[in-house]
């Protein structure tokens, strides 16, 4: 399942990475990329820490020993289990 | 090495991810020799400083702005990636880079060490925040990770009397090291990100042993600073006492600059001949210096409140707090600090856009940032209410006068909020809002000698601005104000002749639509040096001694002049006027183009021209005019 799509306290492991056209306002590959940047590569550790007020929007994400904020939209592309 | 080259200072370049503490360390390693200054043909900031190596070469320093790969995304990515391939012309390719990670956090870190070793250029990886590393039983074995990276590596701590010691013994044997001039970076693929990413995370097993109970401070502080209502509270409130201080604690120090450029002014008038020069000295330098840097107290307060947080970790918070509040307005999360900022001066909250790096977000905060209530619109709006604002108590606890502040202040804000969504409409429609990723980094204490650097830093380029874009404007506002000299045997004031008074009567028939007169559009032009001078000038040309320390005296003049309608409509011009000509030249400045800057002249002028047009003729309409 996405990211994305997790609620506050979840836990599991990254399977892969997979933006779908172009939602974020880049391109596929160019989001692909930035996500790996920030770590988020399979196998990678991750955990919601926190959610915003609003629509529970951005989220605040701990990968392995680094938490990294980020919107619902980009988590939409990685895909966690 | 010749004799000639051993003189030539060496180029080094620090480079890391963002919250490596790559500024600590450059401040360590240079301390107050520092310089800021734009790269060529962009506005990204060059910070650079020199140092001495123990063994008597001197180095110039160049922090690089933060980044994760040298894959550019943003203008002070792409500053990064030329730099370090060398592609300036005007620069030379850095002879050492030093890369900085932070102790703690590793992982992206040493992936970035793997794609900067494809450049070529000599490299060290500095290990930096060594002290909390230790401290939290995180234990590096420094000869396994150089061993694997292929990369000499030395412990620092930045903020730690004598932490870069090892670091500057090594810079004497490091710096002979050549270029390899085979090696070419090029951009990484996904698939090489990914492989790099896991070699990075080999190496971290094989050569770090993190303490099986991780620090839970961190933790601890977000459960309530991240808090979805608590964490909301918490910001507010910390917004409040920062206010507070910007506005009280600034107060008597702007009151000793203003009473020192006055006695400065005085002093000219006594020393000069009366004439050109002396105006000129008076008017035109001390007078519009001065009410430029009359703000520069409440500048440093700011600066220190925004170096504090961000230091301390909580800027990124604050970001990711509001993203969702200022994303619906098609703002970034980090434009929060800027348009705060912009409640005292919008140029510090112009400069304070940097930390944006989306440049479309960056250039909407910048368009709307003037927006925001100055301080500088609070001569003028304090002035009016007075004067025609009756002081009665409305809802059976709240003042009259105090209600139409707050209303002039939400006015500010709500057309602020609205300019950008507009904006985002106009410019951006087919275009989705960019990524909000953002590292959240661990809290630390901030270091007093590290925020005092990053203030006085600040401050000199704060003056540099005054005394070169914005006192070039100032002299041309007094030359408009000042020539023609009026005739031989004038009554009136002496403005009244100048080329201001000719563009007041000009403008007159433009500006009756909306209830001002001549006078009002005279006090104007000198009012484009910062909005605070209109009430002077208002004096002036309705011919009261004394200025400014008679504001009481001139509401009254106005009282009798003015219709209440007028007076309304002045109030509604002051909200959206691009009266300040160094926010325009700073505009100008930070997004490099006159395109920008003419768009935010044009587009507050439309709005303020409509805003008094509706007030003048509602409030006629009612009765008022």
């Amino acid at each position: 399942m996405a990211l994305g799509l997790a609620h506050r306290g979840f836990r599991g492991r990254i399977t892969g990475i997979a933006p779908a056209g172009e939602a974020s306002g880049v391109p596929a590959d160019e989001l692909e990329r930035r996500l790996l940047e920030l770590g988020f590569t399979e196998g990678a550790e991750v955990e919601i820490l926190h959610e915003g007020l609003f629509g529970r929007d951005p989220i605040a994400v701990r990968v392995n020993d680094a938490t990294v904020a980020i919107r619902r939209r980009e988590a939409m592309a990685i895909l966690v289990s | 090495m010749s004799v000639a080259s051993q003189a030539e200072p060496l180029h080094f370049a620090l480079i890391g991810t963002p919250n490596s503490g790559k500024t600590a360390l450059f401040n360590a390693l240079t301390g107050s020799r520092q310089k800021v200054a734009n790269y060529p043909g962009v506005t990204v900031e060059r910070k650079s400083g020199l140092l001495q190596t123990p063994g008597g070469r001197s180095v110039n320093l160049i922090d690089l702005p933060g980044t994760y790969s040298l894959r550019a995304r943003s203008p002070d990515e792409e500053v990064t990636r030329d730099f370090v391939l060398g592609r300036f012309a005007s620069e030379a390719a850095p002879d050492l880079l030093l890369c900085v990670a932070d102790s703690t956090n590793l992982r992206l870190a040493l992936r970035l060490v793997l794609e900067l070793k494809r450049v070529g250029r000599p490299l060290l990886l500095v290990l930096n925040m060594i002290d909390i590393a230790r401290r939290r039983g995180i234990d590096i074995d420094l000869d396994r990770l150089s061993a694997e990276l292929g990369v000499p590596v030395i412990t620092a701590a930045a903020v730690r009397r004598g932490g870069t010691d090892d670091l500057m013994r090594r810079l004497d044997e490091l710096a002979l090291e050549g270029a390899d001039t085979q090696a070419q970076w090029q951009s990484p693929t996904a698939g090489e990100l990914r492989a790099a990413q896991r070699e990075a995370d080999r190496i971290i097993a094989a050569a770090v042993k993190t303490p099986a109970t991780p620090d839970t401070l961190t933790a601890r502080l977000d459960a309530v600073l991240l808090h979805p209502v608590a964490g909301l509270i918490i910001l507010l409130a910390i917004l409040f006492v920062m206010f507070q201080a910007v506005f009280s604690w600034a107060k008597p120090l702007m009151d000793q600059i203003t009473a020192g450029f006055d006695a400065l002014g005085v002093l000219s008038q006594a020393w000069l001949p009366e004439g050109l020069l002396q105006s000129f000295v008076q008017n035109g330098v001390i007078s519009g210096v001065g009410s430029v840097i009359v703000f520069l107290p409440q500048i440093l307060i700011l600066f220190l409140f925004i170096l504090l947080l961000e230091d301390l970790g909580y800027m990124a918070r604050a970001a990711f707090l509001m993203d969702r509040i200022m994303g619906g307005a098609g703002l970034h999360g980090r434009a929060f600090i800027p348009l705060l900022s912009s409640f005292a001066c919008a140029i510090p909250g112009i400069m304070a856009t940097r930390v944006i790096d989306n440049p479309r977000d960056r250039l909407t905060t910048i368009l709307v940032a003037p927006l925001m209530t100055c301080s500088a619109r609070i001569p003028v709006y304090t002035l009016i209410i007075a004067a025609f604002i009756p002081d009665r108590t409305v809802w059976g606890f709240a003042s009259l006068q105090g209600v139409v502040m707050f209303g002039l202040y939400a006015a500010g804000i709500v057309s602020a909020l609205g300019v950008s969504a507009l904006a985002k409409f106009m410019f951006w429609r087919e275009s989705p809002t960019p990524p909000f990723m953002l590292e959240l980094p661990d809290y630390k204490l901030p270091r007093p000698r590290s925020v005092l650097m990053g203030v006085y830093t600040r401050a000199k380029m704060f003056l540099h601005r005054a005394g070169t874009t914005i006192f070039s404007m100032m002299v041309l506002i007094w030359f408009l104000a000042s020539f023609p000299r009026p005739p031989a045997g004038a009554t009136g004031p002496a403005i009244d002749y100048s080329l201001a008074a000719w563009i007041g009567h000009a403008m007159e028939p433009i500006t009756s639509a909306i209830g001002f007169n001549w006078q009002i559009n005279v006090a104007l032009i000198p009012g484009m040096a910062a909005r605070e001078v209109a009430v002077a000038a208002l004096g002036t040309v309705y011919a009261i001694e004394g200025g400014k320390e008679n504001a009481a005296q001139i509401g009254q003049t106005l009282a009798q002049h003015w219709s209440l309608a007028t007076a309304l409509s002045v109030l509604a011009w002051y909200i959206f006027a691009p009266q300040c000509a160094s926010t325009l030249a700073v505009i100008k400045r930070e997004t490099g183009s006159w395109k920008w800057m003419a768009v935010t002249f044009g587009y507050m002028l439309a709005l303020a021209y409509a805003a008094s047009l509706v007030t003048y003729n509602v409030a006629a309409a009612l009765g008022a005019g």
